[in-house]
C-alpha cells in the first residue's frame, strides 16, 4: 500500500494510486447478475479527468462542498475523486433520506455543487422545498434521454478535455462533512479533515490490509461512515478492487459473493442476520444423517479455530459453506449497530471471520475493533492503533461513558459551537455511549447515555427528528424517549422508541385516539416508527419558556413506570 | 393481452406475499403496514419484490420500495409499470 505520511490530502494519496496500479482492476459495478462496469486503476483514471477538467472550468474552488446523492456506483467514486482532486469538500448524502431532508441538508452544507441519481433528482425537483436549493451547478447522473432535468447537467457529458491540475489541501484542511444524523432537528454535520482520513486508514489498513487483488463488496452506501473508508479509500491506496452492486436483493448479493470471489465486506447487523437465516434454512433442509455430519464438522472447526480463525482449514472441512460465499473471504465487517453474539458465533463456527467492532461518524470510522486474536463474540474489540479510549466515572462496575482520543476524531460540527463544545470536551470526544473494559482490554458496550436508538439497519434515530409527525395527536401533551433511556438496562439491543402521551382531563384513551396514533405513526419512514406508548398520568415538568424538560420526565417515568407497561403499536 | 386492473394487481400481489412468507391470506390487508402484519425486515420485503417481478414480467429497480410500507401503494408503483 502507500506510505500515507508522505500525504498531506486524499486528493494526492487517490492520484498517485492511479498511477501506482494503472493495470489492476478497482471496480467492478454489477447490476443484478449483469456486469455493468469492469474498470482498471488506468481506466478510471481516464473517465476522471475529464470530469476534473469541467470542475475547473466551471470555476470550482479549493474549499468548495460539493454533495453526492447516489446508490452505489462507479459514478460515486468517480465524482467523489474529482471532488478531491479539485480540492473541494465532499458531502456524502443517503440517498434514503426523503427529498425534503436532502434538501435540508444540502442548504445547512451550502454545497456549491451536487452529483445525483435522476429518479432522486426527479423527487428533488417535485418538492415544495426545492425552490430553496442554492447549489449552483448540479450534475444529474441516468436521466432518460428528454427528460426536463431543470437547469441541471447530464453528469455524462459534463466533460473536458485537458490534463487537470491537482488542487493540493493541508492535513487540517476539511475534506468531508458527513452528517450523523438529526434532519428533522438539528442536523449534525461532522467537519473530518484530511488528517483524520489518513490517519484512520493507517490504523485501519494496519489490522486488515488489503492489497491489489483483494475484492471488497461494498454493500453499505458509500456516504456511510464504514463503507467510505473500507469501500473506497482503504482500498484505493491499497490497489484493491471495489465491488458495488446496483440492487440490495439477497440472491444477488449471494450471487456476487460467488462471482467475484469476494475477500472483504462490511456489513449492518440486519444483513448479518439475513445471510444467517438463509444459511440455517438451507441447513434445516439437509436429510438427517447429513445434517448430523455438517454439525460435526461444525463442531471440529470450532475445535480447531478456538484461538484464532484458520481459513485453510475451514474450508476444507466445509467446502459447501465456504463455496457459497466465494472460496475466498477473508473477514466480515459488521458495525453501525448493536449485534447478537450469537449471530456473529454462528458464522465464526463455520469457519468465516466475523469481526465486530464500534465506531460513530465523529469519529470518522471506527474506535474499536476484534483483531481476532482470538475471536470474541461478547465485545467491539480493541481501540485501533493511535485511539485512546477512556470511561468517564466509571461506577462500581466499572461502567462509564466512553470517551475517545485519536487523530480521526473530527474537527467540530458545522456550524454548531454550542452542541461542539458539549461534545468534544478538552480534546475527548463524548460518545454518549456506556461500556466498560474487560479483562483483556475489550471494549463492552452497555447502554446509552443519549436518548436515541440506532436500529438493526445501523441508522440513528433522536426523538426530537420525528415528534413533529405526532402535532395533531388530540392529547395535552407527549414526548417522545428512547425505551432504554426511561429504563436502563446493562445491554444494548432491544431498542424502541416511546411516544409518552398525557391525555386531557376527563379524555379516555380509546380505539380512535389508538388509530390516530398509529396512522400518524405510519406517516414515517418503518425504521423511524415508535414502537409502543405509555399513557402518563401527570403534567409534564416544563421550562419557564414552557419547553418540556426530558430529563426530569425522564427520570419520572423510570421511576414510576414499568418498561412492560409500554402498549406496541 | 390486456392489462389486468388495478385491483386485479393487488389481489394477486397479495396472495403472493402470503404464499412467499408462509402467513395466512386473511392475515394481510392493503393498507396495513407490511413489516408488521408479514414480520419481515426490509431486506426480506426486497426478495418479496424479486418474486413480484418474476410474476408480473416486469423489472423494479429497488427504489420502488423505498418508503412503501402498504400492499396498496407497492400495487400502485407495480401497476404504473404494466
Amino acid at each position: 500500500m502507500l506510505d500515507l505520511r508522505q500525504y498531506a490530502c486524499l486528493g494526492a494519496a487517490l492520484k498517485d494510486a492511479l498511477e501506482r496500479w494503472p493495470n489492476e482492476t478497482c471496480l467492478i459495478e454489477a447490476d443484478r447478475e449483469r456486469e455493468k462496469v469492469r474498470l482498471t486503476y488506468s481506466d478510471f483514471k481516464e473517465m476522471a479527468q475529464p470530469l476534473c477538467r469541467a470542475l475547473e472550468d466551471a470555476d470550482f474552488k479549493a474549499g468548495d462542498r460539493a454533495a453526492i446523492i447516489l446508490t452505489n456506483q462507479s459514478k460515486w467514486l468517480i465524482s467523489a475523486y474529482s471532488i478531491f482532486f479539485s480540492g473541494g469538500v465532499l458531502v456524502p448524502l443517503d440517498y434514503k433520506l426523503t427529498a425534503g431532508e436532502q434538501l435540508q441538508l444540502l442548504a445547512h452544507s451550502r454545497a456549491r455543487f451536487l452529483v445525483v441519481e435522476f429518479y432522486l433528482w426527479r423527487a428533488i425537483t417535485q418538492s415544495p422545498e426545492f425552490p430553496k436549493l442554492a447549489a449552483e451547478i448540479v450534475l444529474v447522473t441516468e436521466a432518460p434521454a428528454g427528460a426536463d432535468l431543470r437547469g441541471a447537467y447530464r453528469w455524462e457529458e459534463f466533460r473536458r478535455k485537458g490534463e487537470p491540475r491537482l488542487v493540493a489541501r493541508l492535513r487540517e484542511d476539511t475534506a468531508c462533512i458527513v452528517y450523523s444524523s438529526g434532519t428533522g432537528g438539528r442536523p449534525k454535520g461532522c467537519v473530518l479533515t484530511h488528517d483524520s482520513y489518513l490517519e484512520q486508514c493507517t490504523s485501519l489498513t494496519a489490522w486488515y490490509p488489503f492489497w491489489p487483488g483483494v475484492r471488497y463488496l461494498s454493500i453499505l452506501p458509500t456516504n456511510h461512515a464504514i463503507d467510505f473508508m473500507v469501500g473506497f479509500i482503504g482500498p484505493f491506496v491499497c490497489g484493491a478492487c471495489v465491488v458495488h452492486l446496483r440492487t440490495l436483493r439477497p440472491e444477488f448479493v449471494r450471487d456476487a459473493f460467488v462471482r467475484y470471489h469476494i475477500t472483504y465486506v462490511s456489513l449492518v447487523p440486519m444483513v448479518l442476520k439475513n445471510l444467517e437465516r438463509g444459511l440455517r434454512a438451507k441447513f434445516d433442509e439437509l436429510k438427517p444423517g447429513k445434517r448430523w455430519m455438517l454439525d460435526r464438522l461444525i463442531g471440529l472447526n470450532k475445535m480447531l479455530t478456538r484461538r484464532r480463525p484458520h481459513v485453510e482449514i475451514s474450508r476444507r472441512l466445509l467446502p459447501q459453506v465456504h463455496k457459497a460465499f466465494g472460496g475466498e473471504l477473508l473477514a466480515l465487517i459488521v458495525g453501525g449497530a448493536f449485534t447478537d453474539p450469537s449471530t456473529l458465533q454462528f458464522f465464526y463456527d463455520l469457519g468465516i471471520p466475523v469481526t465486530c467492532g464500534y465506531g460513530l461518524t465523529e469519529a470518522c470510522t471506527a474506535v474499536t475493533l476484534n483483531d481476532l486474536k482470538p475471536f470474541r463474540a461478547d465485545t467491539v474489540g480493541k481501540p485501533l492503533p493511535g485511539t485512546e479510549v477512556r470511561l468517564l466515572n466509571p461506577d462500581g462496575d466499572g461502567i462509564g461513558e466512553v470517551a475517545v482520543r485519536s487523530r480521526a476524531v473530527m474537527s467540530h460540527y458545522l456550524d454548531d459551537p454550542e452542541l461542539t463544545a458539549q461534545t468534544i470536551v478538552e480534546g475527548w470526544l463524548l460518545t454518549g455511549d456506556q461500556g466498560r473494559f474487560e479483562a483483556h482490554g475489550h471494549l463492552q458496550l452497555v447502554g446509552r447515555k443519549k436518548n436515541m436508538i440506532v436500529t438493526e439497519g445501523g441508522k440513528n434515530i433522536y426523538p426530537e427528528d420525528i415528534e413533529s409527525v405526532f402535532e395533531d395527536l388530540a392529547v395535552k401533551e407527549y414526548c417522545v424517549f428512547a425505551a432504554n433511556y426511561l429504563w436502563p438496562q446493562k445491554t444494548l439491543g432491544n431498542e424502541i422508541l416511546v411516544l409518552v402521551v398525557r391525555l386531557e382531563q376527563n379524555q379516555q384513551f380509546d380505539d380512535r385516539l389508538r388509530e390516530e396514533m398509529v396512522a400518524q405513526n405510519r406517516r414515517l419512514a418503518d425504521f423511524k416508527r415508535v414502537g409502543g406508548y405509555l399513557v402518563w398520568e401527570k403534567d409534564f415538568p416544563r421550562t419557564a419558556s414552557l419547553k418540556i424538560k426530558r430529563g426530569e420526565l425522564a427520570a419520572e417515568i423510570g421511576a414510576d413506570a414499568a418498561r412492560g407497561g409500554v402498549v406496541e403499536i | 393481452m390486456s392489462v389486468p386492473t388495478a385491483d386485479h394487481t393487488l389481489d394477486e400481489i397479495l396472495n403472493l406475499a402470503a404464499l412467499h412468507f408462509k402467513v395466512p391470506r386473511e392475515k394481510l390487508t392493503p393498507d396495513d403496514d407490511f413489516f408488521k402484519t408479514l414480520g419481515i425486515d426490509s431486506l426480506q420485503a426486497l426478495d418479496l419484490l424479486t418474486r413480484l417481478e418474476h410474476h408480473f414480467r416486469i423489472e423494479l429497480p429497488d427504489y420502488e420500495l423505498q418508503g412503501v410500507s402498504d400492499f396498496r401503494t407497492l400495487a400502485n408503483r407495480i401497476q404504473a409499470r404494466l
